[in-house]
């Protein structure tokens, strides 16, 4: 038995619930420390794991480069939408009030789509760095 | 953290680059357990997770692409120590007028802080101030901040994708 | 005697301040591109400590709101070093791909060496 082996099964083992931890801090953020960015590299240390432990191109299976790369200006788009979204209801640009029935609930619906759209420029970000490092050495 | 300058100091001397590297990794660690001690729980949860984390995979990488082991020894000069001792006495003469360590009547505590805190549970609903401050009362500067993560992303991306071309040395060599 | 009190009661902002010029020392003084990067992360992570020391108040907890506590540390700092950390981040990254870029070129991360080669050709 190789110690590649039990490298492999850990890993596999370990995986979800990493990402499941940086879905967790991701929504959790607004009760305990956490937030978009510190999940947005959880979740991209998920694929450099399986790059490390699986090799690229199993990395490239789970997280294909087109995915990537369209996911890095999508959360830019989603942030300055939602940005839009209250200019568009005759307010101010990032007005969040306006987003739902009340203003609390506005403001909260507001923090939760502009933390997404955060997680998904950094996920993207920071997993095109490292496949752009990757690639080069090969 | 008198353990932080002695880990500078170990960085400074250290003439392998994996062991810089692996040495910027203890560091970036050391300063997210002190950063907990400040009571900086996010910042330390995004040091910990960016400095130690992504940093030194990049750092890696790099040290794999540019297949350097030793750099060559270089003495201390002199002209450098002059100038940072100069700057570093120059910076702390500066903070001795700043109120000691901890107080709560520092000027910093009276203006803004004191609303945000105040205001954050019953305008926005997150008891989080610094997500609340983050996302909402200072919204505009994470959006900037999320557009620069996303230019450095292309930015990575234009310089290192794309087809390897030849450097000097093989152009000569094929030339000759 | 004043001076030598004044001194332990800043004691971490004189460790701080030791940090940043030895972050800057390494910039300055060493020729190897990387180690020049990595001179410039610990400057900036000095930084963010300089920017959070101000912040704490002795006795206060994390401004996370709760019904437990009534003291907080200052959160705007806070605010601020996030920023800051991942836009360091960022540089690092984009400094990096230049590094290899230029070792490409090169063939070296060595500064004499790559100002050599400018030299003679």
């Amino acid at each position: 038995m190789s110690l590649d082996l039990i490298l492999r099964i850990a890993t596999k083992l370990i995986l979800p619930f990493i990402v499941l931890f940086a879905l967790y801090v991701q929504f959790h953020g607004e009760f305990g420390p956490g937030g978009g960015f510190q999940a947005g590299v959880i979740a991209a240390a998920t694929v450099v794991l399986v790059a490390i432990t699986f090799g690229l191109r199993a990395a490239h299976r789970i997280a294909p480069q087109a995915v990537v790369e369209r996911m890095i200006p999508l959360g830019v788009l989603i942030y300055a939408g939602t940005g839009f979204a209250g200019l568009l209801a005759g307010h101010n640009y990032l007005d969040y009030s306006v987003l739902s029935h009340d203003a609390v609930h506005g403001h909260e619906l507001g923090i939760f789509l502009v933390e997404a759209g955060v997680l998904v420029t950094v996920t993207g970000t920071m997993t095109a760095i490292f496949y752009a490092f990757a690639e080069r050495g090969r | 953290m008198t353990l932080l300058a002695v880990v500078t100091v170990a960085i400074i001397r250290q003439r392998n680059l994996f062991g810089v590297v692996i040495l910027s990794s203890i560091y970036s660690f050391l300063m997210a357990s002190l950063l907990i001690v400040l009571d900086a729980v996010d910042v330390a949860m995004t040091e910990a997770s960016v400095g130690a984390g992504i940093s030194t995979v990049v750092l890696l990488a790099t040290l794999h692409l540019v297949r350097a082991r030793e750099i060559r020894p270089v003495g201390p000069r002199p002209m450098a120590l002059l100038i940072t001792a100069g700057t570093g006495a120059l910076l702390v003469w500066g903070t001795v007028v700043l109120p000691p360590f901890g107080s709560p009547d520092a000027a910093i505590h009276k203006h803004v802080a004191p609303r945000y805190l105040a205001d954050t549970v019953r305008e926005t609903g997150v008891p989080n101030a610094v997500t609340s401050v983050l996302a909402d009362y200072r919204g505009f500067d994470t959006l900037g901040e999320t557009t620069v993560i996303f230019t450095a992303g292309i930015g990575v991306m234009l310089l290192l994708r794309g087809v390897r071309r030849r450097g000097r040395e093989d152009r000569d060599r094929s030339a000759s | 005697m004043r001076l030598l009190s004044t001194l332990a009661e800043h004691y971490n902002y004189v460790v701080t301040i030791f940090l940043m010029m030895a972050g800057l020392y390494v910039v300055i003084a060493r020729g190897n591109l990387v180690k020049k990067l990595v001179g410039l992360s610990i400057f900036q992570t000095s930084v963010y400590l300089l920017y959070i020391e101000p912040g704490k108040i002795v006795g206060g907890t994390a401004p996370i709101i709760d019904p437990a506590f009534t003291l907080y540390s200052n959160p705007l700092p806070h605010v601020l070093i996030l920023t800051a950390i991942v836009v360091g981040v960022a540089t690092l990254a984009l400094g990096l791909a230049l590094a290899v870029r230029i070792n490409e070129s090169y063939g070296t991360v060595e500064e004499d060496e790559i100002l050599q080669e400018d030299r003679e050709t």
